[in-house]
């Protein structure tokens, strides 16, 4: 990409551009103050616990008491303390609660590399059928005929996204992904007489931190990979570093800065042709649906991240889904048991449970992986289709590049050119002109109702702003969170102690992070 | 930027003060200030044995972890307990309360292979 | 049905102004030659009247709750849910936010999670717990990287008792890392040998995990046990990892009374769905010697800019996205949504209804033992130990075949043992929670009784 050879180093501001502050999005700001947040401070539910009150009934026990079952020393000589509360407090207090969140449903969450799209409601309806959430997960297959059929059916609809051959969907979430990738690559290297040889993985300094978490619980270790001036894989740092003592590349693609890697199939090449393998981080497929399939291009495994990508929630953390694909080589490594569809016989027990893997990995997860996502998962990508699919990445990069386009005028955007799903501008000017940071940015934002941006990722961008819309926003989002943007720009110039001081109108203001780790009070002591 | 002309540095960004043979050792004002609000630290018992460029400890702020690198050889001799009670005193005084161990050098030649002061003032103009 | 608010006609003002002919223009970084020539291979969309169609006939192919009534457990349990907690968990404010990263505007998930902290440590009577992990298997497999980081030996002492799809996952989080993990059997009572955990000590270890109760139902002497672990070594003794059931703890002595270092358990039982094994939550606590080293996320409180109490990740120089390769695990969230749910369903039982769901499941558990244990040819394979709502039958008949009959009459009657391999010491698993009344018990004993006597 010729576009991308500019060094990264701050430029000079280029203020002025777009026009004045948008009346809309000063109402806005003010009428967030004092009426967005619930600001007044909700006690531990600990504290507003009475004896004797409880918000639980079960009917009288109706067998014989037999007494105590227990000899004395196996009792429990204390009960925890926990609150007391009827049922009507405690619903208060957890609806309180959730007023001092921000959320998807309310507004723009456009944390970088995250993809807080909009969730559909249909999927928590599937998730929540008795027939789904009331599935015993050891009952007999033959009678969970319509769970495996849903995720034989999962399987296939992610390979067809991705182009792999196989997909496993035991990995309970992106980094559990990553890991049983690393796993099965580990694997396939040991059945070919190298697995005690190969042991080193590469992967770019711009690389999420999972990445090199899971190389060492994998019991390999890692090697940076610099960056080149575009933010791609240097391919003679990459020459360089091969080796018959490497396991695999680990590759984010489009990567962390949102650029996709346009050497990728070279990459590839290189990597195979010194016997080692390619790992995708699949974080950033909300990019590629429809446009590119990633096993096409030459790579071995790739984790989906069926929270970002298919639309499940995000839950606060979690729970999410990290299924694995790989090529037909790797599959039979994969974590048992497999699902099976016969392909003869008749319409009863259609599908069946493969346990009989020697060359598997294990298990990853207790039971199938996190069934209840997978559902919604299913329910998303059946809704969507082939054509939403396609339409979700293509419009997730418009967007992108919309806003985008919106704040490079005011943004210093250290890897200039047009970007994929996501794009990563730098706070560098606002901090080395006016001391205002990229924290203070972002929490100026939350003053105008909106989240902030994914900061200060990927490491090797300073002051790092990483913006993601996603697919589902309106152009009219956009445009207030692009002029949100600037006027925080501009009051840096003029008003950056504002800035500093910022957020103002929030629930509570800068909690004293570094107090937290000194004294660390992580639970209540009654 | 406070660097003291009688002290010595490590490319690590850890300073020694020398009496004798004894060598105190702590974080440069330039490292406390990358690092932030120190929250917490990591250090060797009195009688461990310290290793040239080895971890003899870690360093916490609240979204920046550092490993500490022993500067010379030696067996530890002393340990600042103050500082592992008010980790701030790194940030606030790192040339003095801040000090974290005392080793025993068993070889002072190793000094040598230190810089003073003006080295490492480049040293760090040149990372900038 | 889609959810992309601009359609053909937006998209290409929206290219227009971003400066562009077409979307390819935008795609200058993908070489040509990469692109898909091909749609997805996969159907178009349909709309939400069709998917909801489609996906009731798919949940109409499971025979769920209302089809088999549930007596099995081994790990997940068919506890009654109070309507409440979906109620309040399923509020958008909790399920479409994320990780609270910026924490002023996500006290809500940050104050839930302390609680949650607060009210699992109480529980396991534990120092600390982190803002939970994926499953109870993970959070055995990430107690036993904390003991392997935390102590000299590559050795893991792990109890048969242990729930044998958590051994299967341990097994494969500790291949990578030279782990060797040794089986300490069950004696003849259906507890952990201690004369054989005894000889394993004389050479050094890392860890001993150990299930209370057990696999099989069998509460296991786990003080006893700690302490033979705990007379070895020292200061430096191996770590004794406990995999509980979080509901014998009401009547039970949790493991912080016994000594644990590191208690795990699955948190399903604490007001989650059955949902064919996920997604479920794993509660890690440990004691304060491991604060700075557990894995996951952990919420602290501490005070703003203007003194008021507020809620903050905390302690995140463990983490993998500061530490990267040197973190204490991968794990980069938890399983947020899950914790909140089992937090309201904690507040809403307070201790006394812990207490009364432990006692309901500890009788009829031992009211169905009872009429089992009576017919004839089948037997408790461990009769003279104690068990909290599950235990294990010996059978007359091939437990597979049981079941299945069973299930024509509309109960899931437990879990076959077989399906672990040989060497099982008993036949069938069964579990009684307070969801089943006496009049359920009553009749799936007879039923039971018909099948294995041949009465049927």
């Amino acid at each position: 990409m010729a576009e991308n050879t500019t060094s990264p180093e701050c430029r000079e501001p280029e203020v002025g551009g777009a026009g004045g502050i948008s009346e809309e999005i000063v109402a806005r700001a003010a009428a967030i103050v004092g009426s967005g947040w619930s600001c007044a401070p909700e006690p531990l539910s600990i504290e507003l616990s009475r004896s004797g009150r409880t918000g639980y009934s079960l009917p009288a026990l109706d067998v014989p008491d037999g007494g105590d079952h227990f000899p004395e020393e196996m009792l429990r000589s204390k009960a925890p303390a926990w609150p007391e509360m009827s049922e009507n407090e405690v619903v208060r207090h957890f609806v309180r609660l959730s007023a001092k969140n921000h959320h998807v449903d309310k507004d723009l969450y456009p944390l970088g590399s995250c993809t807080m799209k909009y969730n559909p409601k249909v999927n928590e309806v599937a998730a929540r059928l008795p027939g789904m959430a009331g599935l015993h997960p050891m009952q007999h297959e033959s009678t969970i005929q319509g769970a495996l059929e849903l995720m034989w059916e999962l399987e296939r609809q992610l390979a067809a996204v991705s182009g792999f051959d196989a997909v496993s969907l035991q990995p309970a979430a992106g980094a559990q992904g990553e890991l049983t990738g690393l796993m099965v690559i580990r694997a396939w290297h040991a059945s070919r007489g190298e697995g005690g040889t190969r042991r080193r993985v590469l992967l770019p300094d711009s690389a999420h931190g999972t990445n090199p978490a899971s190389v060492t619980l994998n019991g390999y270790v890692t090697q940076e990979l610099k960056s080149d001036s575009g933010g791609s894989v240097d391919l003679d740092s990459l020459e360089e570093a091969l080796g018959d003592d490497v396991a695999c590349l680990m590759i984010t693609n489009p990567n962390t800065l949102g650029l996709f890697e346009s050497n990728i199939d070279r990459i590839c090449e290189l990597v195979h042709g010194s016997g080692g393998l390619i790992y995708m981080d699949g974080a950033n497929l909300n990019a590629l649906m429809g446009i590119v399939r990633p096993a096409d291009v030459g790579v071995d495994v790739m984790h989906f991240n069926l929270h970002k990508t298919f639309g499940t929630p995000h839950g606060g953390g979690g729970p999410g889904a990290g299924p694995i694909g790989v090529t037909a080589d790797l599959e039979p490594f994969l974590p048992v048991p497999r699902i099976r569809r016969q392909e003869e016989g008749g319409e009863d027990e259609q599908f069946h449970l493969d346990w009989d893997r020697p060359s598997s990995i294990g298990k990853v997860h207790a039971s199938f992986g996190n069934f209840g996502v997978l559902v919604k998962a299913w329910t998303y990508i059946r809704s969507l289709g082939s054509d939403g699919l396609a339409d979700a990445s293509r419009a997730a990069v418009i967007n992108a590049n919309y806003l985008l386009g919106k704040l490079t005028d005011h943004y210093h955007l250290p890897y200039p050119g047009r970007c994929m799903h996501e794009f990563v501008l730098s706070g560098c000017l606002q901090k080395s002109q006016h001391g205002v940071t990229t924290t203070d940015i972002a929490k100026r934002l939350l003053d105008y109702g909106f989240y902030a941006p994914t900061v200060y990722f990927p490491l090797i961008v300073s002051e790092a702003i990483m913006i993601e819309p996603t697919e589902t926003e309106t152009r009219e989002t956009l445009d207030l969170y692009a002029q949100a943007l600037i006027e925080i720009a501009r009051a840096a110039q003029t008003d950056p102690d504002m800035i500093r001081e910022a957020p103002h109108n929030t629930p509570v203001r800068r909690p004293d992070e570094a107090q937290a780790a000194k004294f660390p009070d992580l639970r209540w002591r009654i | 930027m406070n660097i003291p002309q009688d002290l010595v540095y490590s490319k690590e960004h850890e300073w020694c003060r020398v009496d004798g043979d004894v060598v105190v050792i702590g974080i440069t004002d330039f490292a406390q200030g990358e690092l932030g609000d120190v929250v917490f630290l990591e250090l060797p018992e009195v009688g461990d044995t310290a290793t040239t460029g080895e971890e003899f400890g870690t360093i916490e702020a609240v979204k920046a972890v550092a490993e500490l690198f022993a500067p010379v050889n030696g067996e530890v001799t002393e340990v600042n307990a103050d500082v592992i009670d008010s980790p701030e005193t790194v940030n606030e005084d790192p040339y003095g309360n801040g000090w974290m161990i005392k080793i025993s050098m068993s070889d002072p030649a190793e000094l040598d292979d230190l810089m003073d002061a003006s080295g490492y003032e480049a040293m760090i103009g040149e990372g900038e | 049905m889609r959810y992309t608010p601009s359609g053909p006609d937006e998209q290409s003002e929206l290219l227009r102004e971003i400066g562009v002919e077409n979307f390819g223009d935008l795609l200058q970084g993908i070489p040509a030659h990469l692109r898909m020539d091909d749609p997805i291979a996969i159907p178009e969309g349909i709309s939400e009247m069709e998917v909801r169609a489609e996906i009731e006939g798919l949940a109409a192919k499971n025979r769920g709750p209302s089809d088999l009534i549930g007596f099995a457990g081994g790990g997940a349990y068919d506890h009654f849910i109070p309507s409440a907690i979906d109620s309040v968990i399923s509020r958008s404010e909790f399920t479409t936010a994320y990780t609270p990263y910026q924490s002023e505007v996500s006290q809500g998930t940050l104050q839930v999670i302390y609680e949650f902290q607060s009210l699992v440590a109480e529980l396991m009577g534990m120092d600390v717990a982190n803002a939970s992990l994926y499953d109870g298997a993970h959070a055995v497999a990430e107690a036993m990287l904390l003991a392997y980081a935390s102590r000299e030996s590559n050795t893991i002492l792990v109890s048969d008792g242990l729930n044998p799809h958590f051994r299967k996952v341990i097994e494969t989080y500790a291949a990578g890392l030279s782990i060797e993990l040794r089986s300490i059997p069950l004696a003849s009572d259906g507890r952990t040998d201690a004369t054989v955990l005894r000889e394993a000590l004389t050479d050094p270890a890392a860890g001993f995990i150990l299930s209370q109760p057990n696999f099989f139902g069998c509460l296991e002497d786990a003080a006893g046990l700690t302490e033979i672990v705990k007379s070895t070594g020292g200061k430096k003794a191996p770590l004794v990892i406990a995999s509980v059931y979080p509901i014998s703890l009401g009547v039970i002595a949790p493991p912080g009374e016994w000594g644990a270092d590191v208690a795990t358990a699955e948190g399903q039982s604490l007001g989650l769905p059955l949902s064919l094994g996920g997604p479920y939550l794993g509660l890690f606590t440990c004691s304060e010697e491991f604060i700075r080293r557990q894995p996951g996320r952990i919420i602290g409180r501490t005070l703003d800019r203007d003194g008021r109490e507020s809620y903050v990740l905390t302690l995140q120089t463990r983490e993998q996205h500061i530490r990267r390769q040197r973190a204490t695990s991968n794990i980069c969230t938890n399983q947020g949504l899950c914790a909140a749910w089992a937090t309201v369903w904690m507040t809403l039982l307070g201790p006394d209804g812990l207490r009364e769901v432990a006692r309901q499941c500890t009788q009829k558990a031992h009211y169905l033992a009872g009429l089992l244990n009576s017919v004839p040819g089948v037997g408790l394979s461990f009769p003279d130990t104690p068990f909290f709502n599950e235990f294990t039958l010996s059978l007359p008949l091939e437990a597979g075949g049981v079941l299945r009959r069973l299930a024509d009459n509309g109960w899931l009657g437990g879990i076959d043992l077989n399906r672990f391999g040989e060497g099982a010491p008993g036949d069938l698993l069964i579990s009684v929670t307070e969801s089943r009344t006496r009049e359920e018990i009553d009749a799936f004993a007879s039923v039971f009784t018909d099948i294995v006597t041949g009465g049927e």
